[in-house]
């Protein structure tokens, strides 16, 4: 075991590590490191994100005509299904949690690790096993799920989906499970026992507190799903009728279970990328983040109530509370109002630099509202009756990942150098950032036109209408530009690698994972700087410009006082 | 410490009262009682930081005034490297093909469960490798 000191050893020199340990792929099997294990989380989830889109965008040229037959009615259902599946389980979660929370929340608050290493590295193994798992469904007989992502009994038993696909995407998912609540626990526990002396609560960086309280919304609900899915294998393989009328069970309490888990996991994959935008937005915008604890409180806000609203899924199944519901899913609009008007006030007269990865946070922005505004509509349970099982719901839901899509890019493009040491080439980003921004559009606006004409979603072919078929090849004519985007980003990957040296502090961020060199050292820090405000990177390399309480800012020379 | 419990317990209050809300109103079991669930699970571990903040000095973490050498010492032990995550993970791989490809899969599943187990344990014990 290595003990750890704080203060790490002071060190002028910025060379890197003294660990010494296994090389080459026993160096990767055997790690403990969290940047590591992040960077793996990082690697894999960008593979299942190329596998998704690969799904997709066969869906969309299936779709670009009316009776397409580039795949067969039941090979698009699987399409359909793992798409989903590989987006929402294997990509968009564990990039957030798994990937850059891994690597930066530790060197955030100035810790030399996760508080269970081992257990962390755990958590990356039965990630990766849960992937192979659930896509190993496309090699067995009777091919992968088939079932959509949401596995809705009594589709998903073993009468209506037989076959070994289905109980791999379980399997796959009950692996999955177990690593999220796992690194749940760790980033709780990092979190409230490895800050740095003076690095209080409300000092924390913004991602910092999303990713506890995004761990504590994983904590919450992945143990349901695990519960539903093992009481899903049940009725498909011991013989319980817990989701089957026939033995007197209940089908609806799988979609009470799933979506207990299913709502508050979109906030779980929501939260951390807002936690992202509002250190880009800051950082790029030379300004602190505007209503810190306002931010703070709003995402406490969303996560309470994100447990409240699961069966706004579940409307037209007419055995549900609509008030309820329908109260609390709007209510969370405010929370969310609060961030968005606060990610607005922290630009506002700021000196905002327009790199890649602000413009990618920008264009979060307009298409996380975009996508939260269709959301509000859909709380509302008349027009939902009108729009459930159409497109306008997955074009709603595509404007919302989209945005969380870009959010990421942006989260590469800003901490990448942190991890790597290197640049990525800003000309190659900025296109890719167009391509990636007006392609989102492009391909889920004609799919709210589409939904509100009444195109159901699932289906592989259509009737032959026109103008269905001409907003059909709009929007795959955006998946082709959002797949473009995704190669040039590979192409800048491939470009930049090992050609622009990034140096500690190539954007004068404010945090501490910014004190540290790029990469940083084992165990993160040679020294640590004085915490007197959340800002401690900004407070030690500007010390003119002193730490001011929450509220309070700085009077600039050409700024006239408020009388 | 007790900014900790404090979000925790007030989560847990919220679930509560939401529960309460929910139940009466509409008498469906499963929501109430994952919403019950939820608020025991932050009365938990909220109950206990409360418990310990009362009876603790605070923390350099939770003073705003500590100086980095007022947190010297040890915080804690990282392992270096150690293959036991990748063997419980490759036996809980396993032991879930064993679910779907037939019971045999669960002999070196459990087996490798079984071994990461003491081995991971006796490396916690001895200090494991740096």
């Amino acid at each position: 075991m290595t003990d750890v000191l704080v203060p790490p050893v002071h060190v002028e020199d910025h060379g890197h590590e003294e660990h010494h340990g296994p090389t080459g792929i026993l160096k990767w099997i055997t790690t403990t490191d969290h940047k590591i294990i992040g960077l793996s989380y990082t690697v894999t989830a960008v593979i299942m994100l190329v596998i998704g889109g690969m799904f997709a965008e066969i869906i969309r040229a299936q779709l670009a005509t009316p009776n397409g037959t580039l795949v067969s009615l039941a090979q698009y259902n699987e399409l359909f299904t793992m798409h989903g599946s590989v987006m929402i389980y294997l990509f968009a979660g564990p990039f957030a949690f798994g990937a850059l929370a891994n690597i930066i929340v530790p060197i955030q608050i100035g810790a030399p690790d996760m508080a269970f290493p081992r257990l962390n590295a755990l958590s990356y193994w039965l990630y990766l096993t849960g992937a192979i798992t659930m896509l190993s469904g496309f090699f067995v007989s009777g091919g992968a799920a088939n079932f959509g992502w949401v596995a809705y009994a009594p589709l998903s038993n073993s009468l209506n989906t037989p076959g070994s696909g289905a109980d791999l995407w379980i399997g796959g998912l009950l692996l999955t499970g177990f690593s999220a609540i796992f690194t749940g626990v760790n980033l709780c526990a990092t979190i409230f026992y490895l800050r740095a002396p003076g690095m209080t609560m409300f000092r924390m960086p913004i991602f910092t507190w999303n990713m506890l309280v995004t761990s504590i919304l994983i904590l919450l609900a992945f143990p349901v799903l695990t519960a539903g899915l093992i009481m899903l294998y049940a009725d498909r393989h011991f013989g319980t009728h817990i989701f089957s009328v026939a033995g007197g069970g209940v089908p609806v309490l799988w979609q009470h279970l799933f979506w207990f888990w299913g709502h508050p996991e979109v906030y779980i994959l929501a939260l951390p990328f807002f936690g992202m935008v509002t250190e880009i937005i800051a950082v790029f915008s030379r300004k602190p983040v505007f209503g810190y604890k306002g931010m703070v409180f709003a995402t406490l806000s969303i996560a309470a109530l994100s447990l409240g609203v699961w069966a706004h899924h579940m409307f037209t199944t007419g055995v549900v509370l609509l008030p309820f519901f329908s109260i609390m899913s709007l209510l969370i609009a405010v929370p969310t109002g609060i961030k968005i008007f606060n990610w607005i006030g922290t630009m506002w007269r700021g000196e905002v630099w327009f790199s890649t990865a602000m413009l990618m946070a920008l264009g979060f922005l307009v298409t996380f509202l975009i996508g939260g505004l269709t959301g509000i509509y859909l709380a509302s349970p008349p027009l939902d009756f009108f729009t459930h099982d159409t497109y306008f719901v997955v074009a709603h839901f595509h404007s919302v990942v989209m945005a969380l899509v870009l959010a990421g890019m942006a989260g590469l493009y800003y901490w990448g150098p942190k991890i790597t040491g290197y640049l990525l080439n800003e000309r190659i980003g900025k296109a890719q950032f167009w391509f990636l921004f007006i392609g989102s559009q492009v391909f889920t606006f004609p799919l709210y036109i589409l939904g509100l004409d009444g195109m159901a979603r699932r289906m592989a072919v259509y009737p032959h209408q026109p103008q269905w078929k001409m907003l059909n090849d709009l929007s795959t004519l955006g998946a082709v530009l959002i797949g473009i985007s995704t190669v040039l980003f590979v192409i800048n990957v491939v470009v930049s690698w090992k050609k622009y040296p990034a140096g500690d502090n190539p954007w004068d961020g404010h945090t501490l994972e910014w004190f540290t060199t790029s990469p940083p050292p084992h165990h993160n820090f040679y020294r640590l700087p004085q915490i007197r405000s959340e800002r401690p990177t900004w407070d030690h390399n500007h010390p003119g410009h002193p730490a001011l309480g929450h509220g309070q800012h700085e009077v600039h020379e050409n700024e006239v006082p408020a009388s | 410490m007790k900014v900790e419990a404090k979000i925790l317990i007030g989560l847990g209050v919220f679930f509560g009262l939401m529960c309460l809300v929910y139940w009466n109103w509409s008498l469906e079991n499963a929501g109430g009682v994952m919403m019950f669930a939820a608020m025991l699970l932050c009365f938990l571990p909220g109950g206990y930081y409360y418990w310990w903040s009362r009876r603790m000095k605070m923390r350099p973490e939770d003073d705003p005034n500590a100086t980095q050498a007022s947190g010297a010492g040890v915080v804690g032990a990282f392992p270096g490297t150690s293959i036991w995550p990748f063997t419980l993970g490759m036996g809980a791989f396993f032991v879930v093909l064993a679910l779907v490809f037939g019971i045999w899969f669960m002999v070196p599943g459990i087996g490798l469960v079984a071994w990461a187990m003491l081995g991971g344990t006796a490396e916690g014990r001895r200090g494991g490798k740096v």
